[in-house]
């Protein structure tokens, strides 16, 4: 714990080191992919492998396009209009954009916790069990087992076991996204997608979630996108840095921080623009 | 380039003061609009004192101050007031109302055995009683002391007498005809396609609803003749002597000598009359309660009309339907529906859904009935279902623009993480955006009901009337009749203003109305509001 509560240090990053676990090493994988909204390229030959339950950051300058690649993952931008792609994008060898698969079945399998937190009017409970009302699940202890397990995973369950049918609008900026992330693992998806999780919130909420980030790894893929270095740092075991819609460098973390092999890598980490 | 101005007040600042006008013009015309309305409405229950005027041509004349305005023509610096009373008996003054010079009376007094009578028939009557003939046969003169007891006790008795008789003959001797209606109906079925069962099955109902029909008549009469009718003879302003049998009677009073008390319960029963009794007098007098009523339920049914059928549209426009050239097209006509005068709507409704829908209904489920009643349309003529249909249909575009804003105005994560969960857009759409857009829903439909609720000209095509029979809700199956004609406040008062046979008579209810029909719709909104600030409350706090 007490690491967490250090605040970021501008000056010395401290890099956690690559734990590889098993599990297979082209988990998601991006071949070649190019992403243009309407006539503007988003994305450029993007090529990356994402091993299975490891935590991989997306760095970058704003408007590189590691949102619109993370929200490529589940399909998110299909929302925008005159959106266009090249290459494909796999995961556990079958392609996102196979006709036999509906994007509903992916975006079962590929959980999203966003930059802002943004529950439901609802109550705490009914947040939670959304994932699993929409496909069906009607069984009362079901829907309470599954809210109390993703409740304590996403270590929440202490402060709100005791008012879960109150609104979810109630609670604090921290809890807000921790109950998002609640809400995006209930149905236990296989992958989750984090865009800027921690941007809105005080230190003491961040380090909390980089807690979880830790504690999910275990049985979850996650694909982070952060604008903090340090973030990517503490929890990443691969980076990838993207400049201009270009994947310029992705390597593990420790390798990205300590001994980049791009300039431009390093310019961006060290401060020097971006 | 000029001058810098060093004034601390900015340059165009004077149109805050402009569009500050605007407003007070606007808030100006309102509050005058509704205190005429008000001040006109709420007095006409009350009983003021009533003189006696002597006139300066030696005629004498008792009756209640109805209006008091300038003389045309009389000079401005000088104005001459005219006064119009209002003098009842009809039958013997041929006209209720009286308007007077004010310098041609020369003396007003208040004397106190001035009695007002309102009557079943001509109207309200101000008499100086002389002598009761009670329904035993005894006189009481005006001078004994037991008169006044004697005479509200005879009032309440012919009162009970009379309301038992319209029980009779107009409730119970009406159910009875409805049924001989529809058995005659049946025999006339039954008699051409010769089933024999079905003939003698009708004619005994037929017997027995004869012979219902005999035993009210016999009761209506026993209730009639059960005792001599008590009357009260009394002369008028020109000592006339009239005789009011007590039957006639609905209420009396003695204008100048109530306390405020009494005024104040007087007023008290009539505006209960008002509001819960039929109306009487070509509509003239009694209650609206028929009225009221069916506003309540043409509205009610409308909203519920409406509500579905534009949340649906705009959910398909908003959400499903592909954004272009086409849709802007649509989105503009659904808008330039709007504008459309509301006649055309009542034209429409006429055409398609009295006519050919009605029509329709009529040829296929009461075929029968049009046979073998002498064409006698069921759905096919205008009806509380075809007047809400029409005015749903005039309503749509208020709904459907509020709830496409409704919808687009629903945060943008709230949709993405509802999908992001692997919902489905229907899913999304049922779960979160309508619920989180309720509130701008109902706001559209309280615009809709607002509008509806006061729409006349379309219903007058569609299914309102003057009088109706019988109310679209009573105790007979299927309870709720969409098919039947009702009346509307906002066209009551279109027909007592401009229809109706007495315009001074008139002249009060038709403000008494007014205020009712503004007071109702303001009760619908605040209805409306009520649950919509409810479901505000649970969207509170959220922060997108």
């Amino acid at each position: 714990m007490p690491s967490l509560m250090t605040p970021p240090s501008t000056s010395r990053i401290q890099v956690r080191p690559a734990a590889e676990r098993e599990g297979r090493k082209d988990y998601i994988s991006i071949r070649d992919y190019g992403f243009w909204y309407g006539q503007k390229k988003a994305l450029e030959a993007i090529s990356l492998d994402i091993p299975e339950r490891q935590v991989v950051a997306f760095i970058g300058p704003s408007g590189c396009g590691k949102s619109t690649l993370l929200r490529n993952l589940n399909r998110m931008n299909d929302l925008v209009d005159g959106i266009r792609h090249e290459g494909d994008i796999t995961i556990n060898g079958r392609s996102i954009y196979d006709p036999g698969l509906e994007v509903i079945s992916l975006r079962r399998r590929v959980g999203m916790v966003f930059q802002k937190s943004n529950p439901f009017p609802k109550s705490i409970f009914e947040n939670v069990v959304y994932a699993l009302r929409v496909v069906g699940v009607r069984d009362r202890a079901l829907l309470e087992e599954a809210c109390e397990t993703s409740l304590r995973k996403a270590a929440l369950w202490d402060e709100v076991k005791d008012r879960l049918d109150d609104s979810a609008l109630g609670l604090s900026g921290g809890q807000m996204q921790r109950l998002c992330i609640a809400r995006a693992i209930a149905n236990r998806p296989e992958i989750l997608l984090m865009d800027e999780p921690c941007s809105a919130l005080d230190p003491i909420a961040t380090g909390k979630i980089e807690e979880l980030i830790h504690e999910l790894k275990e049985q979850f893929t996650i694909v982070i996108v952060t604008h903090s270095m340090q973030q990517a740092a503490r929890v990443s075991d691969r980076t990838a840095f993207f400049y201009l819609g270009k994947q310029i460098e992705y390597d593990t973390t420790e390798k990205i921080f300590m001994n980049p092999s791009q300039a431009q890598t390093e310019a961006y980490i060290s401060g020097r623009f971006g | 380039m000029s001058a810098p101005s060093d004034s601390s007040t900015p340059r165009g600042e004077a149109w805050v003061w402009f569009s500050g006008l605007g407003l007070i013009v606007g808030l100006g015309m309102v509050i005058g609009l509704l205190s005429l309305v008000f001040l006109n409405g709420a007095t006409v229950f009350w009983a003021p004192p009533v003189p006696v005027a002597q006139l300066d041509d030696g005629r004498t004349l008792i009756g209640q101050l109805a209006q008091r305005r300038i003389r045309a023509g009389s000079p401005a610096d000088q104005p001459k007031y005219e006064r119009q009373y209002q003098v009842g008996l009809r039958e013997l003054n041929g006209n209720s109302y009286l308007w007077v010079d004010e310098a041609r009376i020369k003396a007003e007094t208040f004397p106190a055995d001035i009695l007002g009578l309102e009557r079943v028939e001509n109207g309200p009557a101000f008499v100086r009683p002389q002598s009761l003939r009670r329904s035993d046969g005894q006189v009481v003169a005006i001078a004994e002391p037991a008169f006044e007891v004697a005479f509200q006790a005879e009032v309440a008795a012919a009162s009970a007498v009379r309301e038992k008789l319209v029980e009779i003959t107009r409730h119970r001797i009406g159910d009875v005809n409805a049924a001989m209606e529809q058995s005659r109906v049946g025999l006339r079925r039954a008699e051409d396609l010769k089933l024999a069962d079905e003939i003698a099955a009708r004619k005994a109902e037929i017997a027995v609803l004869d012979e219902r029909y005999a035993l009210l008549q016999a009761e209506a009469a026993k209730v009639t003749a059960g005792g001599a009718v008590a009357s009260l003879t009394a002369q008028d302003a020109a000592g006339r002597e009239v005789v009011v049998p007590l039957t006639q009677v609905i209420r009396a009073w003695f204008p100048n000598r109530l306390d405020t008390w009494g005024r104040v319960k007087l007023y008290g029963s009539r505006l209960a009359e008002f509001i819960f009794d039929e109306p009487r007098e070509a509509n003239t007098e009694g209650g609206l309660m028929p009225a009221i009523f069916g506003t309540l339920v043409m509205t009610v049914f409308m909203s519920l009309l409406v509500t579905p059928f534009g949340v649906i549209t705009a959910i398909y426009l908003r959400e499903y339907a592909q954004q272009g050239p086409l849709l802007r097209i649509v989105r503009i006509s659904v808008n330039n529906l709007a504008g459309v005068p509301s006649i055309v709507f009542g034209v429409f409704g006429l055409g398609f859904f009295v006519y050919v829908l009605g029509g329709s209904i009529d040829q296929l489920f009461f075929a029968d009935q049009l046979k073998y009643n002498n064409n006698t349309p069921v759905f096919g003529t205008g009806g509380l279902l075809w007047c809400s249909l029409t005015l749903a249909l005039m309503t749509l575009p208020v709904v459907i623009v509020a709830t496409e804003e409704a919808l687009a105005a629903v945060p943008r994560g709230m949709r993405e993480a509802s999908l992001a969960t692997g919902a489905s857009k229907w899913q999304t759409i049922r779960d979160i955006l309508l619920p989180a857009s309720a509130p701008g829903i109902l706001t559209g439909v309280i615009l809709a009901m607002a509008r509806g609720a006061g729409e006349v000209a379309p219903l007058m095509l569609v299914g309102v009337v003057k009088l109706a029979p019988s109310l679209p809700f009573d105790g007979s199956f299927p309870f709720l009749h969409m098919d039947r004609k009702f009346m509307h406040l906002g066209f009551h008062v279109y027909d007592l203003g401009f229809q109706s046979p007495d315009s001074d008579a008139a002249r009060p209810m038709v403000f008494a109305t007014t205020l009712l029909l503004i007071i109702l719709v303001v009760c619908l909104n605040l209805g409306a509001i009520w649950i919509r600030n409810r479901l505000r409350a649970r969207f509170k706090g959220a922060s997108f």
